[in-house]
């Protein structure tokens, strides 16, 4: 047991070194070597961090979805601690995006916020995920807890679709993707060194993202541990 | 069939109760009214902005009171461990959730009965026959609502501050139904006719069906749990 911690821990220290090293450079692409947009100057270089840190919390809340289907269906704590941190960890990165957005937006669009759909959807999402870690701090029985959060992951992520559908007919300000396009390969849309610079933060985003998953998840495996030598009398 | 036999004999048990206390409905339809009295107070609504405002607030009362209903729905199963008795019975638990769904549709629709003629009259809105179109819509919302609402009630029946989370978990939740509703109510008043507002129509439908059949699914597992 001892054994497998320490090997997970060594992994997760890898992980971790090499998260690092890729915002490292990551920022070094980002902000020194990719060259600045054509019509919006220096506030682009937002979109080396804006990308990643939405499509990483998009991962992360698909991961709560696939982690509260496998704990109604095995009812394993493992799979109720992966999906709990995933959802907090996803409303942090959901929050980095709408803060980015919002500093980009202001000298590009002329205001902070604007009631535009995928602005909207964001945010609803970001609401869906703190109702959820509520729901989470104020169920006391555990089990009960875990059961109704689960719920919650699923109908959320169902509700996905629909809230995107109402919101995108309800109005539509945001750019189209303006990299993975249909009619163009994405090498004609973009300058390359500026495609390098995403690719990297994206890479160094999702490396980022998983050492903070995994340290997130210890920290519940270990809660866990705690509440077992508890009830045993001290004995683990 | 035996599940809407079930269903029946759970949905006349909450009917019995709520026709003897009438707790639910009473609070559900002053709240209400007076919800439409503080929208007037809030924005002196003229008569000529009335019909444009009215989609809006009307559905913002709904969903107000919604939520006042849905947080007494399980209210009689909590005292004295009734919940714990009933689900002793050998009952099929979507049964349980049909009964509480269709029993929280009935008091909304009710107080929609009664909300929607007197909104027409304290703000002297002229289009008396759009009624029947308007609720039509506003019933598709309101079975929405409810589906959803009725499975997290259910959640937050044993939470701390259950009242306080509910609508904060639900409302997030419940977008699509909002503009869904609202839109759709907007475009039969303009045009006077469903065609349309047929796409926020079928969302709603659309939206119906998948969450009454997840918390179908779900809700064994929630009541149970």
């Amino acid at each position: 047991m001892a054994q497998v911690t320490q090997k997970k821990g060594r992994g997760r220290k890898i992980v971790g070194i090499l998260a690092l090293l890729f915002v490292l450079l990551g920022l070094y692409f980002g902000l020194i070597k990719a060259p600045p947009d054509a019509y919006q100057g220096e506030v682009q270089r937002i979109m080396y961090l804006h990308i990643p840190s939405i499509l990483t919390a998009y991962l992360s809340f698909f991961i709560v979805f696939v982690g509260s289907c496998l704990f109604l269906w095995k009812r394993e704590k493992r799979d109720d601690i992966l999906a709990s941190s995933a959802a907090e960890i996803g409303v942090l990165f959901t929050g980095l995006t709408i803060i980015e957005g919002s500093i980009w937006g202001k000298p590009t669009w002329g205001v902070w916020w604007t009631w535009d759909a995928r602005l909207t959807l964001t945010a609803i999402l970001c609401l869906i995920f703190v109702g959820y870690l509520m729901l989470r701090s104020l169920i006391e029985d555990e089990t009960r807890g875990a059961v109704c959060s689960a719920v919650l992951g699923i109908i959320g992520f169902l509700d996905i679709p629909l809230i995107h559908m109402s919101v995108y007919w309800w109005r539509t300000l945001h750019q189209p993707p303006s990299i993975l396009r249909p009619d163009k390969t994405p090498w004609e849309n973009i300058h390359p060194s500026m495609l390098i610079a995403l690719a990297i933060n994206f890479v160094a985003f999702i490396l980022l993202y998983f050492y903070l998953l995994s340290l997130r998840f210890r920290l519940g495996e270990m809660k866990e541990e705690v509440k077992t030598s508890k009830l045993y009398g001290g004995a683990s | 069939m035996e599940l809407l036999r079930q269903t029946f004999w759970l949905l006349w048990k909450d009917l019995l109760l709520e026709l003897r206390r009438r707790e639910s409905i009473l609070a559900m339809f002053f709240f209400g009214t007076l919800l439409l009295f503080v929208f007037h107070f809030a924005f002196e609504i003229p008569a000529e902005r009335a019909a444009e405002m009215a989609p809006g607030l009307l559905w913002l009362a709904f969903i107000f009171t919604g939520t006042l209903g849905l947080t007494q729905l399980f209210q009689a199963e909590r005292e004295n461990h009734c919940l714990e008795a009933l689900l002793l019975g050998p009952m099929d638990r979507a049964g349980l959730y049909l009964a509480k769904v269709s029993f929280n549709l009935f008091l909304m629709l009710l107080v929609e009965l009664t909300v929607f003629p007197l909104f027409w009259v304290l703000f002297n809105l002229a289009f008396w026959e759009l009624l029947p179109s308007l609720f039509l819509v506003a019933l598709l919302g309101t079975i929405g609502f409810c589906v959803l609402g009725t499975l997290f009630s259910a959640v937050t029946l044993k939470a701390r501050a259950r009242e306080l989370l509910l609508p904060l978990i639900l409302f997030p939740l419940m977008i699509p139904v909002i503009l869904a509703t609202v839109r759709g109510m907007e475009i039969v008043f303009r045009t006077g006719q469903f065609e349309e507002a047929l796409p926020w129509l079928r969302l709603l439908l659309g939206f119906d069906v998948i969450f009454l059949t997840a918390g179908f699914l779900v809700f064994e597992w929630v009541i149970e749990a």
